[in-house]
């Protein structure tokens, strides 16, 4: 009983193969048409509308599998981008901040410190710290020209220095970005070490900014080593460059970003973020020279003013007070007349 | 003046590599550049087709807008050429080209990818037509010596069409009316923003 049914089933199977194999054939040769199935530009190009990130890709004889994507409209996108909204935020950050800057300037002046120099100083960073924060600022400047030199470098230097000497200039200025940037992530790394203990924002910090934190407005509300100002730059310097350092990485070495749709995202990272560091960087660079007396000490020599920290970072000064890191004493002796 | 145009007639395509071979011999093409390649899309299903894709030499080409030295430029013929004597090997036109048509002699790691080299339409470069230094950076300039690109002359199917844009255009229109049915010109939306209107 059992095994009739089996030899029926089978029988049956083998009957509907041979049929199936018969009849395919001729099916084929009277229903499918194959051209009218043949996919079209105009099909792949709607499809896209709905997933711009899309690549046609087929089969490819030739051993080397990228060459198997026929189309990948994607690219427009990132030139838009490229030529359109990159120039802007490039013009609208740098020289929107350089104008804000010199109105700042103009409206509010230097920075004075109001109670003089007391002629005593204290020590606000030590020799290894200038050397990180010089490290990173001289690797920045060098980045962000030569960076800046991919991007507006057509529009601005080659007209002036011509075809030749602007493509060499812009080797030159490739290497040193591809090159540098080591240094700077180094510089980076250790500020964000030894740093991030006296960046962690707090109470202090709001009310720094709620009292316009010196700079808008009558007097110095208190702050510690780093001011709400100083921890925002912080964060923005450390943040900022851990993400130009990833997306950087993936353009130094495409192969390992895994496709040219990739290299264009970490592009655009890498575009903006640049962008709005150096804006944040002008207004460093800024307050940190001609915008207040006393602060170019901090990271020249390291010594600060007594009353140039005591208008600046009150509680700070009275924390090294505390631990003893203020020599006691009077004015240092002043030349005789 | 002639707009240069390649036109893929898909449904004559039979993949049989000779365009990507005939390109690679007549340019002395770098080891691991293919400026041609034939891709196949649908294989083994109905309605395949094998597309040959090169350089499009697109209208207001995305890799001339966004190379960062302005090395290209288009010949009276509307090809697209570029010098490698400015190129700076930064990958942007790779970013760019909706068709994977600029490559490298390298990998790219540290920004060591090299010149770029794209299909030139069988129109070398800027150097003096028919030179050793433009052969020897371009390969060949066969329009120089008034013919098409080898490509296309060699096509055993005549799928490849290279010329002036109107007049292959005009071919392949009269194909499709003939034998009632094409799949299209690939890539002419993408690179000249306009398609053959049957």
């Amino acid at each position: 009983m059992r095994f009739g049914a089996v030899l029926r089933l089978l029988t049956a199977a083998l009957l509907l193969t041979f049929a199936a194999a018969v009849a395919v054939p001729a099916l084929a040769q009277q229903q499918v048409n194959p051209t009218a199935q043949a996919v079209q530009e105009r099909q792949f190009l709607d499809a896209l509308k709905n997933n711009p990130q899309a690549e046609l890709q087929g089969r490819i004889s030739i051993p080397d599998q990228r060459a198997a994507t026929l189309e990948r409209p994607a690219g427009r996108d990132w030139r838009a981008f490229h030529q359109g909204t990159m120039l802007r935020i490039t013009a609208i950050g740098i020289l929107g901040m350089l104008a804000v800057l010199v109105a700042f300037y103009l409206i509010r002046g230097r920075v004075r410190t109001e109670a003089g120099p007391a002629g005593r100083t204290l020590t606000r960073f030590n020799g290894f710290e200038r050397f990180m924060h010089w490290l990173t600022a001289a690797c920045f400047i060098l980045l962000a020209l030569s960076g800046l030199n991919v991007t507006v470098g057509k529009h601005l230097l080659l007209p002036l220095v011509g075809p030749q000497a602007f493509t060499n200039l812009s080797v030159a200025a490739k290497w040193a970005h591809n090159f540098l940037a080591w240094p700077f992530m180094l510089g980076i790394a250790l500020m964000f070490v030894v740093w991030i203990k006296d960046n962690i924002p707090n109470m202090v910090d709001i009310r720094w900014f709620l009292a316009g934190g010196g700079i808008v407005g009558k007097g110095h509300p208190p702050a510690q080593r780093f001011n709400g100002g100083q921890k925002a730059l912080f964060w923005v310097v450390v943040l900022g460059g851990a993400a130009l350092s990833v997306s950087g990485f993936f353009l130094i070495f495409p192969a390992l970003a895994g496709g040219v749709l990739n290299l264009q995202f970490w592009n655009v990272v890498h575009g903006i973020v640049s962008v709005l560091i150096i804006a944040a960087i002008l207004g460093h660079i800024y307050i940190g020279t001609i915008g207040m007396e006393g602060a170019f000490d901090a990271m020249g020599s390291g010594e600060v003013d007594l009353n140039w920290a005591k208008a600046h970072h009150s509680l700070w000064v009275e924390e090294e007070m505390r631990k003893g890191q203020v020599a006691p004493g009077g004015p240092r002796l002043q030349p005789a007349e | 003046m002639a707009r240069m145009k390649f036109l893929c007639d898909a449904d004559r395509c039979i993949e049989c590599n000779a365009c990507v071979t005939a390109c690679k011999n007549e340019n002395e093409v770098p080891w691991g550049i293919n400026r041609r390649r034939v891709v196949t899309i649908n294989d083994g299903k109905p309605g395949e087709r094998s597309i040959s894709m090169a350089c499009m030499h697109c209208t207001d080409a995305p890799c001339m807008a966004v190379c960062p030295v302005d090395c290209f430029y288009n010949t009276a013929d509307g090809v697209v050429l570029h010098s490698k004597d400015l190129c700076i090997g930064c990958g942007y036109c790779f970013y760019a080209c909706p068709f994977g048509a600029p490559q490298y002699p390298k990998i790219g790691n540290f920004g060591t990818r090299g010149k770029m080299d794209k299909c030139t339409f069988c129109a070398g470069g800027p150097e003096a037509d028919l030179s050793p230094a433009e052969f020897q950076k371009y390969g060949s300039n066969r329009l120089a010596e008034g013919k098409l690109p080898l490509c296309a002359e060699m096509c055993s199917t005549k799928s490849l069409l290279a010329g002036d844009g109107e007049i292959i255009a005009q071919i392949y229109k009269e194909r499709v009316v003939k034998r009632g049915y094409g799949s299209g010109a690939w890539g002419w939306q993408t690179a000249y923003k306009e398609t053959i209107a049957i």
